[in-house]
């Protein structure tokens, strides 16, 4: 190798300084005019392509979806904490995603709009009525004792776990054309006169639930929680899950949103649990479809944003604005109109047309006819949302989707009656 | 560089060139085979919480598969239950496909003298593969269905007075869906071994006063035992590991080692699923054992 000469080794030292120093006198300048992006982790069915065209429209933050099922998204929050800056997660996964310490408890200083959300999540109340807090209701898990702890507080506080995306009802949906006789009870479900027309759903803490308000309505048991029973009561709630399978009640289980569309539709199954887009599914096919109401109430659901314990700077703002935007209306409306619920009404209300508000939350007859967000006609002129108003609804929730204390034992058995 | 070359050509003598051969592939092998086989038995052995994985050398999570096993004898545990559903679904998918694949891959070995087309046979016996699994098994549905083309045929042309349940979410379902699936794994290597065997044997059967079975039973059968155990080796690991046509053909209600797996998985109980996974390993490899025993391959091929 030929050695380089003294005055050539200053020069191109001279040069690499000069470049350096422009480099990093511009480099805030290129970084401010780069959009930031926020990987926001959670299930297919919240994240829609108009949402994130509108963020970039109103705030200039790219969001790029990660699109997982509700298990792997708990399984990414657990072994994966970096690789996202947003998580839409369900309130029943905290009580095992807060103890692994990967989530930050939100400041509520920060949302602009925490002091609206409504009291479903913040009391467990609707229109000043106390709802059914059985299971995993989200106002035991709303509020954290600090920013990183991993403790639940008993009392509100400024640290919240998740701030709410969407929340429903869930009850059964059934054919009516195919059963021609009202419905109105839980028990129906495992009622001899729909044998081998059944259907159940193949998630075991949320089937188990299912059966568990059939086996209260038929009046085996008077459960102290649906959502966390004690070993007896999942062994009961298993046997009678058991005993309807050998009679050859169920014509399959189902796991996915369209197998559970696919059975109703192609008349497989009269009656089943069923989630509310399904059925919207299913009515779109033509095919006569109804989200029951049942007198013993409904199970209910939430879902909400949570944010990395490792995010900071430049994300950790963008993410508050992101997720003050969603509660700002537009997103509020836009799931409204899908059939879930919002958490600030009264900003999604001002971005939706009177007669939208009239037939999705107060549970009137449609003026119009009631469009999907694509514009599909989902509903015509003067038909009434299955189940009422919005406090029609949520008032009448019995329990919520939970994660029991013998979870361990629950899923065990719940695999015996798969093999049963 | 003097020394370096010298260095050099040692590692490449010819008796290190077998080495350097197999090097990539043992390389792959290693980091995506041996590593994570090992990485499950290892974790196989922790302990576990919802939100946690705990080192430890504990059997809690093989109790845990086994849990009441020999209490309930007679009656059979959930871990019996499912491997015995499971089994039974390998003797008759593994049973259907061998006649199957033997009697298309002898047509197209012997009776199809061109080659060009026995391509276009083979090429058409890959259909199945042309769609997603997904999508194949979904498409059974309004075939075989309550309300499907099936059940409104036999209505219809008389032979039945109401639509047959058992069509669809039962274990028919599950094995043609199965057969369906598999019998090209079959075809394959059956139709690999026939193709070597040696015109000349089968005209010297037939000199020698063979029936035409035979000359099936006594020279194709025995000569083309290697593509019939790599068949059946196909056939049986696919089946055993199976969860996703279980669950569709299945309606979900029949229980399968992969589909208990899957649960675990989702609840987080890693530990516990990659105690079931080994055990399965393990029932599997015994399988796999039993039929090289039965036919020696290294000898055969």
């Amino acid at each position: 190798m030929k050695p380089r000469t003294k005055g050539q080794a200053g020069m191109s030292r001279r040069t690499v300084l000069k470049a350096a120093a422009a480099a990093i006198a511009g480099f805030p300048a290129i970084v401010s005019a780069q959009p930031v992006t926020l990987r926001y982790l959670g299930t297919a069915v919240n994240q829609s392509k108009e949402i994130a065209q509108k963020v970039k429209a109103d705030l200039g933050l790219v969001i790029e979806y990660i699109p997982v099922t509700t298990d792997e998204v708990a399984k990414r929050i657990i072994t994966q904490p970096n690789s996202f800056d947003v998580v839409d997660a369900e309130y029943f996964q905290l009580r095992k995603l807060i103890p692994s310490g990967n989530l930050l408890g939100m400041d509520a200083k920060r949302i602009k709009y925490a002091d609206k959300i409504t009291p479903v999540f913040t009391k467990g109340q609707v229109a000043g009525k106390t709802i059914g807090d059985q299971g995993t209701a989200p106002k035991k898990v709303f509020y954290l004792e600090g920013p990183t702890s991993t403790k639940f507080a008993a009392a509100p506080t400024q640290w919240i776990t998740l701030i709410p995306t969407v929340y429903n009802a869930d009850t059964l949906g059934i054919r009516p054309d195919l059963i021609k006789r009202p419905i109105s009870s839980w028990s129906e479900l495992l009622n001899s006169e729909f044998k081998g027309k059944a259907a159940i759903l193949n998630i075991p803490s949320i089937g188990i639930m299912d059966a568990a308000m059939v086996v209260e309505s038929l009046g085996a048991h008077k459960y102290r929680d649906k959502g966390n029973m004690t070993k007896p009561e999942i062994d009961l709630t298993i046997k009678t899950l058991i005993d309807a399978k050998k009679a050859g009640q169920f014509r399959a289980f189902w796991k996915d949103f369209n197998e559970s569309v696919n059975l109703m539709a192609s008349g497989e199954v009269v009656i089943q649990s069923m989630w509310s887009p399904a059925v919207t599914k299913v009515r779109s096919m033509g095919v006569p479809c109804i989200y029951q109401p049942l007198k013993e109430g409904y199970r209910a659901w939430a879902a909400g944003f949570g944010l990395p314990k490792t995010l900071t700077g430049k994300k950790l703002d963008a993410s508050y604005e992101f997720i003050n935007w969603f509660l700002s209306g537009w997103a509020g409306a836009f799931l409204n109109r899908q059939g879930y619920y919002s958490a600030v009404l009264e900003t999604a209300k001002a971005n939706m047309e009177p007669y939208e508000w009239a037939y999705w939350m107060e549970g009137k007859p449609a003026e119009k006819d009631i469009k999907a967000p694509d514009g599909t006609l989902l509903e015509k002129t003067g038909t009434v949302r299955d189940g009422g108003s919005y406090e029609a609804r949520m008032g009448a929730v019995a329990c919520w989707n939970a994660v029991m204390d013998e979870n361990d034992y629950m899923v065990r058995k719940w695999n015996e009656f798969i093999a049963a | 560089m003097e020394r370096v070359h010298r260095g050099l050509s040692r590692l490449i003598t010819p008796a290190a060139a077998p080495y350097w051969q197999i090097a990539p592939l043992a390389g792959v092998f290693a980091v995506f085979f041996l590593l994570p086989l090992a990485i499950t038995v290892i974790v196989s052995f922790w302990r576990y919480t919802e939100y946690s994985m705990i080192p430890a050398v504990v059997g809690d999570n093989y109790v845990s598969v086994f849990a009441g096993c020999l209490a309930e004898l007679p009656a059979l545990c959930v871990t019996f239950k499912t491997y015995l559903s499971t089994l039974k679904f390998c003797v008759l998918v593994w049973l259907v496909t061998l006649v199957l694949g033997f009697s298309v891959a002898y047509f197209l070995a012997f009776h199809v003298r061109s080659l060009t087309w026995q391509i276009v046979l083979f090429l058409l016996c890959t259909i199945p593969f042309w769609t997603s699994n997904v999508i194949r098994m979904i498409s059974w549905v309004p075939l075989l269905g309550r309300n499907g083309l099936v059940n409104a045929f036999l209505v219809a042309s008389g032979v039945s007075p109401s639509p047959l349940d058992w069509l669809l979410f039962s274990d028919f379902a599950v094995v043609l869906a199965f057969v369906h699936l598999y019998t090209m794994f079959m075809i394959v290597p059956l139709f690999n071994s026939m193709s070597r065997i040696d015109r000349a044997l089968l005209e010297a059967s037939r000199d020698a006063g063979a029936s035409p079975w035979q000359t099936i039973w006594n020279v194709v059968v025995p000569l083309s035992k290697p593509g019939l155990v790599i068949g059946s080796i196909f056939v049986v690991t696919l089946v055993m590991g199976d969860y996703v046509t279980i669950g569709v053909m299945g309606g979900q209600q029949i229980a399968s080692v992969g589909k208990i797996i899957q649960v675990e998985l989702s609840y987080l109980q890693f530990p516990l699923a990659a105690a079931n996974a080994v055990v399965l390993l393990g029932a599997v490899l015994a399988i796999i054992w039993t039929m090289t025993r039965l036919v020696d391959l290294r000898r055969e091929l």
